[in-house]
């Protein structure tokens, strides 16, 4: 993974201890809170509902194990003993005081780890692919991408102050896991008919009250040229983006409003200047990058074990059907480590587990872990003689939980347990679909879902494009829960379409149990998934299994 | 919000450990409903304007909806509800401090 150079590492300890300047400037009372919010919030510290929450960036999801156990070291000294991954690889810490954020921020520098553009109309923290640089199916490993852009929008003096949150995703695989078609920007890793490296770029995706699926505004740009094209994308974005409607500020609607052509124009324009000032020494910055990622040095051994225990025992046979991706090594696999145990909240780890997983990641992964945005943790390389061994820690640590891909496998943003935007909770559906779905024993007979659920339009929870989707609002003073159906994240994005009238908290789940009998009635065999079904029938089989007459007589 | 709020009362973060807080009578914070100020609209968005401008113990102070039952002030709206305890899904926040 990347190494942090010393110019890295003081920038980061000196960040942190300019907010330890802040933070006790606000105390003694010499800031007041409006002048020190946008510098809370540009170090990732926000106030929720009951307490602050720090946001630390998990740059493109990658962790070491060091730093795996320094964030487990936070929970235990600062917070409550847990953290909760989000749904943008980044890892939450739901009640720190404010005069210890300093030392935490402090700690976590010691580490190479931030909270720096975790929040504010800036470039985020990239995201990219959780099975980044191990992945079977994988191209080329997007992380050097996604930490060159990081680099370059670390601290950028131009975007600081954009007229809202702007985020970029990328991958380097034909099967899109980092969501980059409802990203602002979304880099995809492509070669061209020569075969030059170069960026299929799209923009103009996002979540949120108006969702919208990227265009693809450069079908090929060659390497060399990426940050003088990011560039011109933001100068454009910075001068032309609504500033006078936080609601319309996004670019996603500054591309709806211009229409992606005039934007190309404006783009390709922009990028001629940009291009100019750039002499090629950001590509030895990029290679130098590049060194960092190399792959680990892959063990030779024999896998004749890893059979033999799936023979013998159903567990690990249940957890390697379920929880195993193929790697580019045949000897070797990617496991995703869930952290939805039936009933839990999605996302959360302790303090314990954490350094669990630093052991096993340390012992069997070559050192690797990996953040998804469907709030799991992954071994990114495991030798398959070693599941066993893997498979027995991870049950120690009560992180075995066979599901991945499956409805209980459900992505949930905090909610109204946690967030002041909330309009209701999610966790208390989420917790309430996977344990009723455990106890009908039906996941596995139900298949691959995706069940994603917000408490607020602002979609943290991404429901847009779960296959089943779940918006919690308010309706005449209590929660109601909206569903969608049909949203795909993937390669072939759509947005869930609204399927009808919301249900209230104890309404929701028979309505997930009615759609979901429905929906085994209705495929045509076990390997019609829900999303292929709801696209072959449409919506109406779904919506009259859903809305029941006594349902509608109640409703009305 | 509903129609029932006929008294508001004002409640914030402490600026230290983000607690929910509520203005008593007396003009102090205090972490339980119960001791909030009952205040009618005029003289809750009047007190509220001054807290803004001149108290920097707490984060974000805002106008609730509240009503009298039971000798005390209760909230109205299931979010300050959920304020008065803590999260659901743990046993963290005001409801843990209670024990």
């Amino acid at each position: 993974m990347y190494n942090y150079t010393m110019f890295d590492k003081d920038f980061v300890a000196n960040r942190a201890a300019q907010f330890r300047d802040q933070v006790q400037r606000r105390i003694d009372g010499s800031l007041t809170e409006d002048e020190f919010r946008p510098l809370r919030l540009m170090n990732g510290l926000y106030m929720l509902l009951h307490a602050y929450m720090l946001r630390v960036a998990i740059p493109y999801g990658t962790l070491s194990t060091a730093q795996m156990r320094a964030l487990a070291d936070v929970a235990d000294r600062w917070d409550k003993g847990y953290v909760h991954f989000s749904t943008r690889q980044n890892i939450q810490f739901h009640w720190p005081h404010l005069q210890d954020v300093p030392d935490i921020l402090e700690a976590l520098a010691k580490v190479d780890m931030h909270a720096i553009q975790s929040s504010g109309s800036c470039i985020r923290s990239i995201t990219s692919d959780h099975f980044a640089g191990a992945a079977e199916d994988e191209a080329e490993d997007p992380r050097p991408t996604a930490e060159f852009v990081r680099q370059w929008s670390t601290d950028h003096p131009e975007f600081a102050f954009l007229p809202r949150k702007f985020k970029v995703a990328v991958t380097g695989s034909k099967h899109d896991r980092a969501v980059t078609k409802l990203h602002d920007i979304g880099l995809t890793l492509v070669r061209n008919a020569t075969g030059a490296a170069g960026y299929e770029v799209s923009v103009g995706g996002g979540l949120g009250r108006t969702p919208m699926i990227g265009k693809v505004l450069r079908e090929f740009l060659p390497r060399a040229d990426l940050l003088a094209y990011l560039d011109a994308i933001l100068h454009v974005y910075n001068r032309i983006g609504r500033r006078d409607n936080k609601y319309k500020a996004r670019i996603k609607i500054t591309l709806h409003e211009n229409g992606i052509d005039e934007i190309r124009r404006q783009v390709e324009n922009n990028f001629k200047l940009q291009r100019a000032r750039f002499d090629g020494s950001d590509q030895d910055i990029f290679a130098r990058i590049e060194g960092d990622f190399e792959p680990p040095v892959f063990k030779q051994a024999s896998i004749g074990g890893y059979e033999a225990t799936r023979n013998d025992d159903p567990l690990f046979r249940s957890f390697t059907d379920t929880n195993l991706h193929p790697h580019k090594n045949t000897d070797y696999t990617i496991v995703t480590v869930s952290l939805k145990a039936h009933g839990a909240t999605p996302g959360d780890a302790s303090s314990a587990q954490m350094r669990a997983l630093a052991d096993i990641a340390q012992e069997w992964s070559h050192g690797e872990l990996r953040v998804s945005h469907e709030q799991n943790i992954i071994l990114p390389h495991v030798h398959k003689s070693d599941l066993p061994s893997v498979h027995k820690a991870l049950r120690n640590a009560g992180l075995a939980t066979a599901n991945i891909g499956l409805i209980s496998d459900l992505i949930a943003c905090p909610g109204m347990d946690y967030c002041d935007l909330a309009t209701a909770r999610s966790i208390n559906v989420a917790q309430g679909i996977a344990t009723r779905f455990d106890e009908l024993k039906l996941e596995h007979e139900i298949g691959h879902l995706k069940l994603k659920i917000s408490g607020c339009i602002n979609a943290c929870g991404h429901h847009h494009v779960g296959h089943i989707g779940i918006l919690g609002l308010e309706k005449r003073g209590v929660e109601s829960y909206q569903i969608t159906l049909g949203g795909d994240g993937t390669e072939t994005a759509a947005i869930g379409k609204i399927i009808g009238p919301g249900f209230s908290a104890d309404e929701i789940l028979p309505a997930i149990e009615r759609l979901i009998a429905a929906y085994l009635d209705l495929r045509l065999d076990a390997s019609e998934i829900f999303l292929t079904a709801f696209r072959r029938l449409g919506p109406a089989p779904f919506k009259a299994a859903i809305y029941t007459d006594e349902v509608k007589n109640h409703a009305a | 919000m509903t129609n029932e709020a006929t008294a508001q009362i004002i409640t914030a973060n402490d600026l230290l450990s983000g607690e929910v807080v509520y203005l008593s009578d007396a003009g102090k914070w205090s972490p339980e409903h119960g001791d909030a100020a009952l205040l009618g609209n005029v003289q809750a968005d009047a007190r509220l304007s001054e807290v803004q401008k001149s108290d920097p113990s707490v984060v974000g102070p805002y106008l609730a909806g509240a009503t009298q039952r039971d000798d005390a002030p209760s909230p109205i709206h299931f979010r300050e509800v959920f304020r008065t305890k803590g999260p659901s899904n743990r046993f963290l926040g005001k409801q843990a401090h209670a024990v």
